[in-house]
């Protein structure tokens, strides 16, 4: 029992560091833990210097976001007995800021994700008299993946789009916009298209998929991505080409 | 306690980093061939307008070794453009049936399908 497994650990203090550093801690192995339980090891018993989000521990909350040897991970998703026999090393996301350790900024995809207005938007809403908006299964089915979206952004480290362009709208942000455009009780698609079919939106993403790859919820961006691309390419045609279609 | 961000910059080698990055940056490569075959079909209808001496020379350019060697390169990588574009079709295209998504294979059988009636069509037209 008196196994151990090495995480490095990237450190940074924002008071102190120049710049972010690794640090190597001896873990107790446990078949049963994954990275989240030695980070929290760490923390109670070996550094309590060491900064990490984290909150549900079961994959619903999306805080624990982190790269785990190079691959954007949930830290409560990943085993340490995938790693058994070689180095975990743990860094913050790819691609955004680092506050302080394992914290990243998060500012610029909360700004994107209120840009896209991620809720249902109604022309003209129905008294409360006329009872309840109804879906039918079908109708659930067009967008029920995209719901399940956790905001954790392993998507954004995947994506090397969103690396290059900070513009870039990116995976998460665009999926659940879709999200909204294919409910069928909403009417906010024209609103949504102003930021989600404009060069920074759909358009900077070169499908490389990666965001798809490393999702944990089974969401698949970019699918979602590619078929707005596509409408936005119809309604951009229709828009130019028919009577009357020019706003 | 101060807040003071630090920001990693990306790697210029960022696409040797897992092989989803490399298979996608031979995706986007060979993408370049497709278009300079494009390049040399635009090539071929603008010699055929001018005669037939220019056409009788771009025939021969196209048919010299080297002139077959660019279009087997083409062939190859417009090839796996083409597999790779069918493989994530289902993605760009899916196709919802009485509230149920059609399964994915159907659609990436349904464009190999059409490839081969096209290119028999071809062949045919071609009198081969």
């Amino acid at each position: 029992m008196n196994e151990t497994i090495a995480l490095e650990v990237l450190r940074y203090n924002p008071d102190t560091d120049r710049e972010p550093h690794f640090q190597r801690y001896a873990v107790p192995y446990r078949d049963e833990w994954v990275v989240l339980d030695a980070l929290t090891h760490i923390k109670d018993q070996l550094d309590a210097t060491l900064c990490f989000r984290w909150s549900c521990h079961m994959a619903v909350c999306g805080s624990c976001g982190v790269m785990i040897n190079g691959e954007p991970k949930l830290g409560c998703h990943a085993f340490l007995r995938d790693y058994r026999n070689g180095v975990v090393r743990v860094e913050p996301l790819d691609h955004f800021p680092i506050e302080r350790d394992l914290v990243i900024v998060m500012d610029d995809f909360m700004a994107k994700l209120s840009s896209v207005e991620p809720y249902l938007l109604v022309d003209a809403a129905k008294p409360l008299g006329e009872g309840e908006h109804l879906q039918t299964p079908a109708e659930l089915n067009l967008f029920k993946q995209y719901a399940q979206c956790i905001n954790c952004l392993l998507c954004y480290a995947a994506c090397p789009q969103y690396g290059l362009n900070e513009g870039f709208v990116g995976p998460a942000a665009l999926a659940l916009a879709h999200r909204y455009n294919l409910d069928s009780r909403d009417t906010g698609k024209d609103r949504r298209a102003e930021v989600v079919a404009s060069n920074e939106g759909v358009w900077e993403c070169s499908f490389v998929g990666a965001c798809s790859a490393v999702c944990p919820k089974g969401v698949d961006p970019a699918a979602a991505i590619q078929q707005t691309k596509v409408s936005a390419s119809l309604d951009w045609f229709k828009a130019f080409l028919l009577p009357g279609g020019r706003k | 306690m101060s807040r003071r961000p630090y920001l990693r910059k990306i790697e210029r080698h960022w696409w040797l980093r897992h092989r989803r990055y490399v298979v996608y940056m031979v995706r986007e490569l060979t993408s370049l061939f497709v278009a300079l075959y494009c390049a040399l079909l635009v090539d071929g209808l603008v010699r055929l307008a001018q005669g037939q001496a220019a056409w009788e020379g771009f025939v021969a350019a196209i048919s010299s070794p080297l002139g077959v060697l660019f279009q087997l390169l083409c062939l190859v990588f417009a090839t796996f453009h083409s597999i790779t574009w069918f493989a994530v079709t289902p993605k760009a295209m899916p196709v919802m049936v009485k509230g149920e998504a059609v399964p994915p294979w159907t659609i990436v059988t349904a464009h190999y399908a059409v490839w081969a009636a096209l290119s028999l069509l071809v062949l045919v037209a071609a009198g081969v």
